[in-house]
């Protein structure tokens, strides 16, 4: 949070043009995608896991939705509802393999990213899709406050972090999810279904895929099917960054909203003062491995 | 959150606040290339920024993270518009995807101008300054079918990858100066007479080439003529001929005229390639939108920069340069 607040103020000074609410809006649309991707990102390492699957999976709910309302001129309620069952059914095949067969999620993720991956370049047959329906493109729509044009989708993405948020924070099952992260013997002993929980958090997160594939669509505006490739990694560096621990069991889901603004505001920031975008790359670096590292200080001192 | 970090990143934003002092009032242009670090493209922004600074402008650069991103660019291209870029340069990544966004750019009221690759449609931009890359292909078909000279041709081409224009037209026009028959400039599928014996995509890299051809090797042992998309996977190709034993007696011709394709033509690697020239391309488009902030005048249309093909050993009948002229006019490092 700091990091955050310091690197706008930084900015801010640089830049006349940063501290505007135009600009802000921008940042907040360029990270909406891999924000709502840390939504589910940060369910799946509350528990100890990992996913590196949610950018490929991401991407065929992307090509899924824009194909089937673009060329199989399917209505765009149904092609959005086909392209996210696609992304939470490759949830669903992720939870069964982690909570059930008890495969480590790294490998059962590195799987189905590798899966999601060929069935996209295979059903696109890695052309791009165009000339979608203009209600498919809806949330990348703006509306103004005063006269700061905001986009639709980034709405979406605040009301997504606010539920999870309430969710994990207020209800049995988002404890659970700590409890089963922070020691899944101890939870199965008090009663939770541990394998119900794991299943559950990975068909939650491959369901925020799919959201993040109809963002993903609103912003770009086509179906790409090269979309999504680094998304795995970014996601976990927003997660990481917002002190959620890769040990499980704790952080906070609006850290990964911070997490994943810090790389937009640096991205975006640094390209207002004309310096090359490498330099957010190494500073994102630096960042995770400081993040981490007082991660572990902070275990060792509680102890 | 600690102080150590917020200390780092002081540190860091001190480093970057001495490497940019801010300019104000200065024309802004925005320069997007595929990548970073392909030689191509750190020649490109070498001209534009040479440019840029004989004309009093200030040059924002960006870049996707790979070949093939285009949300990267995307984000660059809204970047350098809140950053008040008024003329914009871009080497796109998607030729389709890129599309939706350049239209909101140019209807901010910005000159969007592509270099290298077009968009599809074309006109989606307001102008393109780029290689005649059917032509490119051409030449280096007409030097291959000349080296072939009566013995029967077996071809592999090692592609870009699918629905790129630039793939698509250098595989075609390379095909069309080999004599064979041949999908027409502004097609996009890649033509397959039965000649070309084996095709792999080689996403532009040397590793996949090289991949390419060893899986090509396999199927067809008597491949004699290989077209590459650029010099580094032409390298990879090589590389998985030698390991075959069959390097002597293949044709390998490229296209682009970067420095170590150029010494790979000197040491009879690669026999042929067409050079292009990414510094003139940003120069011209960088002139172009220094002309539109300063008389409203916006370019539009193709404006063709040029190709020469290089080649170590002239061939009658077949117009091409030698290495040294090659080695002057080359992108990458010249030793």
């Amino acid at each position: 949070m700091l990091a955050l607040v310091a690197a706008c103020v930084f900015f801010a000074t640089q830049s006349d043009r940063f501290w505007t609410g135009e600009n802000l809006s921008l940042v907040l649309q360029q990270v909406m995608v891999v924000g709502v991707i840390a939504i589910g990102q940060t369910l799946v390492i509350l528990t100890a896991g990992i996913d590196l699957s949610c950018g490929t999976v991401m991407a065929l709910g992307d090509i899924v939705m824009t194909k089937l309302a673009a060329e199989a001129g399917l209505p765009v309620p149904i092609a959005i509802f086909a392209g996210v069952g696609v992304a939470t059914l490759f949830g669903v095949v992720n939870g069964l393999l982690v909570s059930r067969i008890k495969l480590p999620p790294f490998i059962v993720t590195l799987g189905t990213l590798n899966i999601a991956f060929a069935i996209t370049q295979l059903y696109s047959r890695a052309q791009t899709v165009t000339e979608l329906p203009e209600s498919m493109t809806a949330l990348g729509g703006t509306f103004h406050i005063g006269r700061t044009s905001v986009v639709y989708g980034v709405v979406l993405m605040l009301a997504a972090y606010a539920i999870t948020w309430f969710a994990l924070r207020e209800t049995a099952a988002g404890r659970h999810v700590y409890a089963v992260g922070n020691n899944p013997e101890a939870a199965r002993l008090t009663g939770v279904a541990t394998e119900r929980v794991l299943l559950g958090v990975y068909v939650v997160a491959g369901a925020f895929y799919g959201l993040a594939a109809l963002l993903a669509v609103a912003r770009t505006g086509v179906g790409d099917p090269s979309l999504g490739q680094t998304e795995n990694l970014d996601s976990i560096t927003a997660v990481v960054l917002g002190g959620t621990s890769l040990f499980g069991g704790r952080g906070v889901i609006l850290g990964s909203l911070v997490g994943a603004l810090i790389v937009g505001v640096f991205r975006n920031g640094l390209t207002l003062m004309g310096v090359s975008s490498v330099y957010q790359i190494l500073i994102t670096g630096i960042l995770v491995i400081l993040a981490v590292g007082m991660d572990q200080l902070s275990r060792r001192g509680a102890r | 959150m600690g102080t150590a970090r917020l200390t780092s990143l002081a540190a860091a934003a001190c480093l970057l606040a001495a490497a940019a002092p801010l300019r104000a009032q200065q024309p802004i242009i925005g320069l997007i290339t595929k990548t970073e670090s392909n030689p191509f493209f750190v020649k490109m922004r070498e001209g534009a920024d040479a440019a840029a600074r004989a004309n009093g402008a200030r040059l924002l650069t960006a870049a996707g993270k790979n070949d093939a991103d285009n949300a990267g660019q995307v984000t660059a291209l809204e970047n350098m518009i809140a950053a008040g870029a008024k003329v914009i340069l871009i080497t796109v990544n998607d030729s389709k995807a890129i599309v939706p966004s350049i239209r909101k750019a140019r209807a901010k009221g910005v000159l969007v101008i592509a270099l290298d690759s077009p968009t599809d449609p074309i006109t989606a931009t307001d102008a393109l300054f780029a290689t005649d890359n059917y032509r490119a292909g051409i030449l280096i078909g007409r030097y291959a079918h000349a080296a072939l000279g009566n013995r029967s041709a077996r071809i592999a081409t090692l592609d870009l990858f699918p629905g790129h224009p630039v793939g698509a037209q250098r595989h075609n026009g390379f095909l069309k100066g080999f004599g064979l028959p041949a999908p027409e400039k502004s097609r996009n599928d890649l033509g397959r007479p039965p000649q070309v014996v084996c095709m792999a995509d080689s996403y532009g890299n040397q590793t996949r080439g090289q991949a390419g051809m060893e899986n090509c090797l396999q199927k067809e042992p008597g491949i004699d003529v290989v077209y590459t998309i650029n010099e580094p996977t032409a390298a990879g190709a090589y590389k998985a001929l030698k390991a075959a034993g069959k390097e002597k007696g293949v044709i390998i011709v490229s296209v682009d005229g970067g420095c170590q394709g150029i010494r790979d033509i000197a040491a009879g690697e690669i026999a042929a390639t067409s050079q292009q020239y990414p510094l003139k391309m940003a120069a011209l488009g960088v002139a172009a939108g220094v002309a539109y902030l300063k008389t409203g005048k916006k370019p539009s249309g193709y404006t063709d920069t040029g190709v020469n093909l290089i080649a170590a050993k002239p061939l009658p009948g077949v117009d091409s340069k030698d290495v040294k002229t090659g080695m002057e006019q080359c992108f990458g490092d010249r030793d």
